[in-house]
């Protein structure tokens, strides 16, 4: 059987790699800074389960401290200018477009007909992780069909990963970390303190008046989390389950459903949700680190009141 | 009262700009001291849980073809082949996308697009060639406004989609959370009531889209 394991060997050589090709780069006055970065991220990958847990710690502020201190750089690794681009483009034409196609393919690939194979009675891939197990091979064969069909330089892929990494920087381990965070959160039960303080001082003899500090409390306590997943057991223990489904009659699946997505309204609003706010304007060059989640806020506060309102009508 | 200095720790910290790898790591340390831990233990917590998290990390690997293919100038052909079609306005464009996102999401399909691998190549160029196809060489401002709504319209897109499908991760926890609290609950009920969410998501940001086209004609005709 295929596991993470196989995911994790690869992304790890594949920073090594990135490491090792930025300690190279003469043009980057900060390249070992970039090569310490991306080589402590290979070691996480390749060695994480052999380094023990205070060992895994001191790699993690090793990361903190070098993007803390300013000590990333941007490498600049040989690549096309945009005459050249354009030129390529003209020549290539949609072909361009193959191997990024390739990516969603062998995902669902993956998904629809690798996931049902068994062999002696094992399962060929993991199936609790046949999405990411899926996707790393389609990076794998989206690389072949772009070196074979663009006639691109067999470094280019390593060397492209690196200038995009490069560019998104230490953004790039901000969701994982953020993730770590929530563990050491819930370690200390940050969320029954919050949750006790809203079901405490907040009146909900009212029905309305419980819909809508369940609705908002689920966004508020997403944007202070980063992740609705946090806020869920935490307010429906506190508010849905006894209040809205037991006290006043709610209907549990449209309840939980709409709590749920009253989460995601906060997702869209929190830069503690960096994989979705934070890393996006880094890989699109937005000078403002909030860019995205101001162009999503207007959106979220009118749906988050959507909600709000479907649920009144629906769960009773 | 004290454990949430932590979360205090992480306001401060984004709100003031500082590095946030830096803020996480304080927070931590800072949660994991009012928690009554010592630095070794919080450190260890830490550690333990970023190793386990690898996972989230691994979705950069998709970064090499994008960067072969960019190489090979496909945000270039992404841009001209837009600007071909001359009834393709930015807004109908990233409507449609987000009705994709939406439809293929619902069906489990998450993963087949993103933001490295479906914004940053061959969307966020299609929406910035879209408009100057229209209105001409971009400000760098537009050019970020548009950059920006194109990235927003991908995680709507996802989170207003995915929880229509059943076996997604947000509806197993759901039901593991009912069912752990004696409510049994089929998952199937759980995603048909995330489709009147999922209709006025599309509504609300398709009538900011539009509203984002309109704009930009406007500031082009003036």
């Amino acid at each position: 059987m295929i596991k993470l394991g196989a995911v994790y060997l690869l992304a790890g050589l594949v920073f090594a790699a990135f490491s090792i090709l930025s300690a190279t780069d003469r043009n980057n006055p900060k390249r070992f800074g970039n090569a310490a970065f991306w080589g402590l991220v290979a070691l996480s990958f390749l060695a994480g389960d052999h380094l023990g847990d205070l060992g895994n710690g001191i790699l993690v502020l090793g990361l903190a401290l070098i993007a803390g201190f300013g000590w990333l750089g941007r490498g600049q690794p040989a690549t096309t200018s945009p005459e050249e681009r354009r030129a390529l483009a003209e020549r290539f034409g949609e072909k361009l477009f193959i191997p990024a196609l390739t990516l969603p393919v062998v995902v669902i690939f993956g998904v629809l007909v690798l996931k049902p194979i068994v062999i002696g009675g094992q399962p060929l891939l993991d199936p609790k992780q046949v999405t990411l197990l899926s996707l790393a091979l389609a990076a794998i064969v989206a690389v072949a069909v772009g070196l074979v069909l663009l006639r691109q330089p067999l470094i280019s892929p390593l060397q492209e990963g690196r200038r995009l990494m490069d560019t998104v920087g230490w953004a790039a381990l901000l969701p994982q970390m953020l993730a770590a965070l929530g563990a050491v959160f819930a370690l200390a039960g940050v969320g029954q303190v919050i949750g006790d303080l809203v079901t405490a001082w907040i009146p909900m003899d009212a029905r309305l008046a419980a819909v809508a500090v369940y609705c908002l409390g689920m966004a508020g306590f997403t944007v202070i989390m980063g992740n609705a997943f946090a806020a869920f057991p935490v307010l429906t223990a506190g508010v849905g389950l006894p209040i809205l489904i037991r006290q006043f009659g709610g209907d549990p699946a449209v309840v939980c459903a709409i709590g749920m997505l009253s989460g995601f309204c906060g997702t869209l609003m929190t830069p503690l949700a960096a994989n979705f706010n934070l890393v996006p304007p880094a890989l699109l060059e937005l000078p403002d680190r909030y860019a995205v989640i101001k162009a999503q806020i207007p959106t979220a506060l009118p749906l988050l009141i959507a909600n709000l309102v479907l649920m009144y009508v629906f769960a009773f | 009262m004290w454990t949430l200095l932590g979360v205090a720790v992480v306001v401060a910290g984004f709100a003031l700009r500082f590095n946030p790898l830096l803020v996480v790591a304080a927070a931590a340390l800072v949660t994991g001291a009012a928690a009554g831990l010592g630095p070794v233990e919080v450190l260890e917590a830490f550690g333990k849980a970023f190793n386990e998290n690898r996972y989230v990390s691994a979705a950069l690997l998709v970064l090499p073809v994008v960067g072969v293919v960019e190489r090979a100038g496909l945000q270039e052909r992404a841009r001209t082949l837009i600007a071909r079609f001359r009834g393709v306005s930015v807004g109908p464009f990233l409507i449609g996308y987000l009705g994709f996102r939406q439809i293929t999401s619902a069906l489990g399909l998450t993963s087949i697009a993103g933001q490295a691998q479906s914004i940053r190549p061959i969307v966020a160029p299609m929406a910035e060639g879209a408009v100057e196809a229209r209105h001409g060489e971009l400000s760098a401002e537009t050019r970020q406004a548009v950059r920006a709504q194109a990235a927003a319209t991908d995680n709507i897109g996802l989170f207003f989609g995915e929880d229509i499908f059943i076996a997604i991760g947000s509806i197993l926890l759901m039901v593991g959370f009912l069912n752990a609290n004696g409510v049994a609950m089929d998952p199937i009920h759980l995603s048909i009531w995330a489709i009147p969410t999922a209709i006025v998501a599309f509504l609300i940001h398709g009538l900011r889209l539009w509203l984002f086209d309109r704009k930009l004609r406007r500031e082009a005709g003036r």
